[in-house]
C-alpha cells in the first residue's frame, strides 16, 4: 500500500479496521489452509516468518543506518547456540525459553557491538568485507568449539534442543482444542506471529523517534551528522546492537523450532539470502523487506515440488534438479530487479529517491 | 564586554604547509565576527580546526570561559558551536522539516527504550522537538517549505536550511562558512536581515565571507587571515584601511 492510499484509508476508520480484521483472520486461518496442503508448508511458512524477523533486523543495520553487513546471519547462529548450549542434553542445562531468548538477544547484542567497535571507522566496501570476515569467523568457531573442552559439538551440531515449554504447555505437541487439532508448528507458527508483530511495532517506532532520525542522518551525510551532535560512534553502534538482538532472538527460536543445530545453518550464503530479502523487498521499508522475505523463502520451495513433476510431464524424464533451477532463477531475479527496480519491489520512498534521483 | 571564543595561538600544519600560524582572536559575545582572507588563507582551516574536524596543532579554545575539548565534532556542537558548510551539507533525502530535527538531536535524550515504549516523556519530547523545528523553519523564512525535500529546494532556502538546522542545535557560537556564496544580490539582503536577527536574539555569529561588501557591513568585528597568519583585526572600517591588507587582496606596490 502507498503512503497515499494509506492515508486515504485512514479517513474512513471503518475501512481501514475492516482490512485491518480481515488481515488478522486471514492470518490465523493461514496455518490451517497450509496444513490442508501438507505440514511441511507449516515449517516452511514458520521458516519464512523467521526469516522475515532476520530480515527487519537488518533492515535496521543497512535500511536505516546504511552500515552494509554481510555477516548478519552470525548473530542468528549466536542466539541459536545461546539457546542449544542453555536448553539441551549437551551440558544438560534446561532453562526455560523466555529466560534464554532475552540472554540469547544480549548475547548477540553483545557480538554486534564487538562487529560495530572496530569497524566504526570503515564505510561501504570495507565494510561490508570486515563483517563478511566476521560471520565467517563466528561459524568456524561454532565448527571447532568442540576441543579441548567441548561447548559446540563441532560440525556434528546439537541436538535434542528443548522445545519451547510453558508449564505443563509444550509447543512441539499435538492439542486439540474446541475441535480443532493444533499441531507443533501451528503452534509456533501463532507465536511467530506475536514476535513479528513485536518487532514490527519496534521497528516502526524506532524508524520515527529520535535514533531513527539519527539513523538516518549518518546515512545521508555522516559529516554533517557529526557537526550537528550526533555521536555517529554510538548510533552506529546503536543500530548493530539492535539488529545483532533481533537476530538473536530469532536464533533463539529457530533452535528450539528445529530441535537441532549445527554450524551449516550459519554459512554466508545465509547471510547474502538475508541481505537479498532486504534488499528485493525495498531497503528500509518495513513492508517490503517482510514481502522479499516471504518471497525468497516461498518461491524455492515451491519449485523445490513443481520443477520435478512439470519435467517429468513435459519431458518424460527429470534434466535440471530443482536447486539449480533456484539458484538460476535467483540470480535472473536480482538482475531483472537491479534492471527494473532498484530500490526493491516495494521500496521505502527515501530509498527509492536516492537511487533515482541522485 | 566578554569573550564568548577565545583562539589562543591556534597552529595547524598539513605536511610542509602552515595552513594555520599562531592565530589568537578573540570573539566578544553577541557581535558577528568576520573572518576574511583572500583563497587559501586558511579561514576554513581555522572552521575545521575549531569544530573539531582537523585536530589542533598547537593552541586551544575557550568557550565561555571554560576551555573547548575540541576532541570531536559532535562534542563541539554538544559544547555550543554549531557550523555551516562552506559546500552546504544538508540530509539531502530528508525534508527540511527532518532535518531541522536532526538539529535538535544534541539537545534531546530520548534513547531506544523510549522510542520503543512511546513514554510520555519521549511523546513530549518529541512534541517539542516538532514545534521547536516549524519555529526555526519560520524563523528564517521557509515555513512553507517544512515538507519539500532538503536537495529539490532552490539554493538559497538551502542555505536558510542550513542556518536553521544549526540553530536548532541551540548554539552559543554559529559558525558561517560563506553563507552568501552563490546569492544573487536580493538573497544577499534577506541573509544579512537574517544574521542581524540572530545576532539581536542573542547568539554570537562566525562569519567567513567573501562578500566584502556584507562582512562590511554587518561585521561587529573583523580578522584578516592571509598565509596562514592574522594580519589584521579591528572594526570594519579600520580593517579596510589597513595596508596590510590592501596588500594581501591587491598585491603588494609596483617597486
Amino acid at each position: 500500500m502507498t503512503s497515499a492510499g494509506f492515508s486515504r484509508l485512514k479517513e474512513h476508520p471503518v475501512a481501514l479496521w475492516a482490512g485491518v480484521a480481515l488481515i488478522a483472520v486471514a492470518l490465523l486461518v493461514l496455518p490451517f489452509a497450509l496444513a490442508a496442503v501438507g505440514t511441511a508448508w507449516v515449517r516452511i511458512m514458520n521458516l519464512a516468518i523467521l526469516f522475515a524477523l532476520l530480515s527487519l533486523g537488518l533492515n535496521i543495520v543497512v535500511g536505516y543506518a546504511g552500515l552494509l553487513d554481510l555477516g548478519y546471519i552470525a548473530f542468528y547462529g549466536v542466539g541459536a547456540y545461546t539457546y542449544a548450549l542453555l536448553a539441551s542434553p549437551q551440558f544438560n542445562i534446561h532453562l526455560p525459553f523466555w529466560i534464554i531468548l532475552p540472554i540469547g538477544a544480549l548475547v548477540a547484542c553483545f557480538f554486534g557491538v564487538l562487529l560495530g567497535v572496530p569497524t566504526l571507522k570503515l564505510r561501504g566496501d570495507y565494510l561490508a568485507i570486515v563483517t563478511l570476515g566476521f560471520g565467517e569467523i563466528v561459524r568456524i568457531f561454532f565448527n571447532n568449539l568442540s576441543q579441548p573442552v567441548n561447548i559446540t559439538n563441532g560440525p556434528q551440531g546439537i541436538s535434542r534442543i528443548d522445545p519451547f515449554r510453558l508449564g505443563g504447555f509444550s509447543f512441539n505437541q499435538s492439542e486439540t482444542f474446541a475441535g480443532l487439532t493444533f499441531s507443533g508448528p501451528v503452534k509456533y507458527y501463532y507465536l511467530l506471529l506475536l514476535v513479528l508483530l513485536a518487532v514490527i511495532v519496534i521497528n516502526v517506532r524506532l524508524q520515527d523517534s529520535r535514533i531513527g532520525r539519527a539513523w538516518q542522518a549518518i546515512r545521508e551525510d555522516e559529516v554533517a551528522a557529526g557537526a550537528m551532535g550526533i555521536n555517529t560512534a554510538h548510533v552506529k553502534l546503536l543500530a548493530f546492537a539492535m539488529g545483532a538482538s533481533f537476530g538473536g532472538v530469532a536464533g533463539g527460536i529457530f533452535a528450539a523450532i528445529q530441535g537441532f543445530i549445527s554450524p551449516e545453518s550459519f554459512v554466508l550464503v545465509e547471510s547474502i539470502m538475508v541481505l537479498s530479502m532486504v534488499v528485493l523487498g525495498g531497503m528500509g521499508n518495513i513492508w517490503g523487506v517482510i514481502v522479499g522475505a516471504l518471497l525468497l523463502s516461498f518461491v524455492p520451495e515451491i519449485l523445490r515440488y513443481t520443477v520435478d513433476p512439470l519435467q517429468r510431464l513435459l519431458f518424460g524424464k527429470s534434466f535440471v534438479e530443482p536447486e539449480v533451477i533456484r539458484m538460476l532463477l535467483f540470480g535472473l531475479a536480482l538482475m531483472l530487479m537491479m534492471l527494473f527496480r532498484p530500490a526493491g519491489l516495494w521500496p521505502s520512498k527515501v530509498r527509492q529517491r536516492e537511487l533515482t534521483e541522485s | 564586554m566578554t569573550a564568548l571564543l577565545e583562539a589562543k595561538n591556534i597552529g595547524k600544519r598539513f605536511g610542509g604547509l602552515e595552513a594555520l600560524t599562531d592565530i589568537t582572536l578573540s570573539i566578544a559575545r553577541g557581535d558577528i565576527y568576520g573572518l576574511i582572507g583572500p583563497n587559501g588563507a586558511g579561514k576554513t582551516t581555522f572552521f575545521n580546526v575549531l569544530t573539531g574536524f582537523y585536530a589542533a596543532d598547537r593552541g586551544s579554545f575557550l568557550l565561555d570561559g571554560a576551555p573547548l575539548s575540541v576532541t570531536s565534532t559532535h562534542a563541539v556542537a554538544a559544547a555550543g558551536i554549531a557550523r555551516t558548510f562552506q559546500n552546504i551539507r544538508l540530509f539531502e533525502n530528508m525534508t527540511a522539516l527532518e532535518n531541522v530535527m536532526v538539529g535538535r538531536h544534541v539537545r534531546t535524550q530520548a534513547g531506544v527504550v523510549g522510542a520503543i515504549l512511546r513514554t510520555r516523556s519521549t511523546r513530549n519530547e518529541e512534541r517539542a522537538i516538532h514545534e521547536r523545528a516549524h519555529y526555526l523553519l519560520d524563523y528564517v523564512g521557509i515555513a512553507g517549505r517544512q515538507h519539500t525535500l532538503a536537495h529539490s529546494l532552490p539554493y538559497g532556502d538551502q542555505r536558510r536550511l542550513e542556518i536553521a538546522r544549526a540553530l536548532a542545535t541551540a548554539p552559543k557560537l554559529l559558525a558561517l562558512d560563506e553563507p552568501a556564496a552563490g546569492m544573487n544580490a536580493t538573497e544577499t539582503a534577506t541573509l544579512k536581515l537574517l544574521l542581524e536577527r540572530i545576532r539581536a536574539d542573542g547568539t554570537t555569529i562566525l562569519l567567513i565571507e567573501h562578500d566584502v561588501k556584507l562582512v562590511m557591513g554587518l561585521c561587529d568585528r573583523v580578522a584578516v587571515l592571509d598565509y596562514g597568519r592574522k594580519i589584521a583585526e579591528g572594526v570594519p572600517a579600520a580593517v579596510q584601511r589597513d595596508a596590510a591588507v590592501i596588500e594581501a587582496y591587491l598585491g603588494g606596490a609596483i617597486a
